[in-house]
């Protein structure tokens, strides 16, 4: 009878709708598979097109005249190819440190701290990743200006605005991507392997080496596309720390901005979208993108 | 735990997970000490606290007009992402299809490209395609912008609560009669309601915050708050009033995670 009734109440719409899975998901889907294949990959497919485009030299309006100039000069000319391998060796750099500087902050959360404890460390680690990045980036700026506390604390050893300046702030601004996957990845240790290892007669630094650092390494892997990706794209920390600093992005910045040349900038921009399609696949070699 | 490893190395890690905190926070307790500072340019330690930089920000045109649009850009994205974010949500969680594992990669895929590739990509279409059309750039351009990076965050919210949820009790109230709207409205709804909120607060807060996007996306007439700051952040007598927007947008920041955090216990706030 309830049932019934229930039947009854059902309106012409819910009736169409009931029967046919098929239409519920086509329209479940449509709106947000609209948004990012046309919005989102369409414009990527824009911003290809547009590095083949040119720019009337009088009135500066992008003109869809096809040439390969832009290109072959971004891949070509001595200054972008510097500019490149800094950024690329920026980014490695980045990488590198945050992963050290994470390693053991995650494996403590993990393996050492106890559950309660865990918990608190994963929020505090996670919180900062939510403060503005802007506002962080000021942070070092305020932290590394001539008689700024890293002077006063280190003794006027502070290395002030520049390469190595960028360096640390990128490194900060990315660490919680980090040591949010690498969490994850000493986590998924098993313990039981560790404890026999230990019951082996293994010391702290064999278990390390050869038990936990082999099953970690893909999350490694997992952190630092993070790491990379968000290193190379970056221009803000470069411009309110890095001094004359260049990286690809201030180029790419100062291209559609001060140039006015958004065909130049969208070539330009092809670089850093290539090295991470690369460093994506070579990732994926280790199981990286299955850990993320 | 870990009694499998050596004392000294127990406290090893535990010092590098402290000195590991420290340098996260430091940076952002100075940023909120600063605004607090009663000389105008850094001194270390303040020379003294005052609040006359708080006064003087909350009377600065630049800043409050600048909130407003940010506070406007985010609430549009928000409402954009939690639309699609949870349709998407359901689809992947609740259907079987070709093609399941595509959605999810290209629901992250905006926040996984560098933002300056995002920016540009979207400006080159805003001014090749749609600038011909006769649209301009502008507050809704930013919100497309940004909508298109916070689906992924209601999506993951969205996705990690109907998981958990099964689809027990969805199917008892289709057993009992209950119509598709009644399910949803009655038993779906109320459950994931917590992760509609953490999702909708964490969009806010990623769009609140975000700077490279906006600043391909928004033309020369929109500026929000991260671009207002870092339009000022170079000239010196600003920096007090600058100091207190930073420290605004640092509290405003993370107020969002300590409340998604409690109300959703679920709620990923990860990002990555």
């Amino acid at each position: 009878m309830a049932a019934d009734q229930g039947v009854a109440k059902r309106g012409p719409v819910s009736a169409f709708f009931a029967t046919r899975p098929k239409t519920r998901l086509g329209l479940l889907l449509a709106p947000p598979l609209l948004w990012l294949v046309v919005a989102y990959l369409g414009s990527i497919v824009v911003l290809l097109i547009t590095a083949f485009w040119s720019v009337n030299g009088f009135t500066g309006a992008v003109v869809p005249a096809f040439q390969v100039g832009n290109i072959v000069s971004v891949f070509t000319d001595p200054l972008y190819r510097e500019v490149t391998l800094r950024t690329i060796l920026v980014a490695l750099s980045v990488t590198v440190i945050d992963a050290v500087i994470a390693f053991p902050m995650a494996f403590y959360m993990a393996k050492v701290a106890s559950p309660r404890t865990r918990a608190f460390f994963l929020v505090a680690v996670t919180t900062p990743l939510w403060a503005s990045y802007l506002v962080k980036a000021y942070a070092w700026r305020v932290l590394l200006e001539p008689n700024g506390p890293i002077d006063i604390v280190t003794g006027g050893h502070s290395p002030g605005y520049g390469l190595p300046a960028t360096v640390i702030t990128l490194a900060y601004l990315w660490l919680p991507y980090m040591i949010i996957p690498l969490f994850a990845g000493f986590d998924r240790v098993p313990s039981s392997l560790v404890e026999a290892s230990a019951d082996l007669g293994a010391s702290t630094g064999r278990t390390v080496r050869s038990v936990i650092l082999p099953l970690v390494f893909p999350a490694v892997a997992a952190g630092s596309i993070f790491t990379f990706s968000l290193s190379l794209g970056d221009y803000i920390a470069v411009t309110i720390v890095g001094g004359k600093t260049q990286l690809l992005a201030n180029l790419i910045y100062g291209q559609l901005v001060t140039a006015n040349n958004q065909p130049l900038a969208a070539a330009l921009s092809i670089v850093p979208l290539i090295a991470i399609i690369l460093y994506l696949l070579a990732m994926r070699r280790t199981g990286a993108l299955e850990s993320i | 735990m870990g009694m499998e490893f050596s004392r000294g190395f127990r406290i090893f890690l535990r010092v590098c997970m402290w000195i590991g905190l420290a340098i996260l926070y430091i940076p952002l307790i100075l940023i909120v000490v600063n605004s607090f500072n009663q000389s105008k340019t850094f001194s270390f330690p303040p020379t003294g606290l005052t609040l006359q930089w708080w006064i003087a920000a909350s009377h600065s045109q630049g800043a409050l007009s600048a909130l407003g649009t940010s506070v406007a850009a985010g609430v549009g994205a928000t409402v954009v992402a939690l639309l699609l974010g949870t349709m998407a949500a359901f689809a992947v969680q609740r259907y079987r299809f070709f093609g399941r594992q595509t959605i999810s990669f290209l629901v992250v895929l905006p926040i996984t490209f560098p933002g300056i590739v995002t920016g540009l990509a979207l400006l080159a279409s805003f001014t090749n395609i749609l600038g011909p059309l006769g649209v301009g750039l502008g507050i809704g351009t930013v919100i497309i912008g940004h909508a298109t990076f916070c689906i992924v965050i209601v999506f993951n919210n969205v996705q990690a609560r109907l998981r958990r949820l099964g689809t027990s009790l969805e199917e008892a109230s289709a057993d009992l009669g209950g119509t598709l709207w009644q399910t949803f409205r009655y038993v779906t709804f109320p459950s994931i309601r917590g992760a509609l909120v953490a999702g909708a607060l964490l969009a806010f807060a990623l769009s609140f915050d975000e700077i490279v996007v906006t600043t391909f996306t928004a033309g020369p007439e929109v500026q929000t708050l991260p671009i207002w700051i870092f339009g000022n952040l170079f000239r010196p007598n600003q920096a007090p009033v600058v100091n207190v927007v930073a420290a605004v947008l640092t509290i405003v920041a993370i107020v969002p995670v300590w409340l998604s955090q409690r109300i959703a216990g679920d709620s990923v706030t990860s990002r990555v």
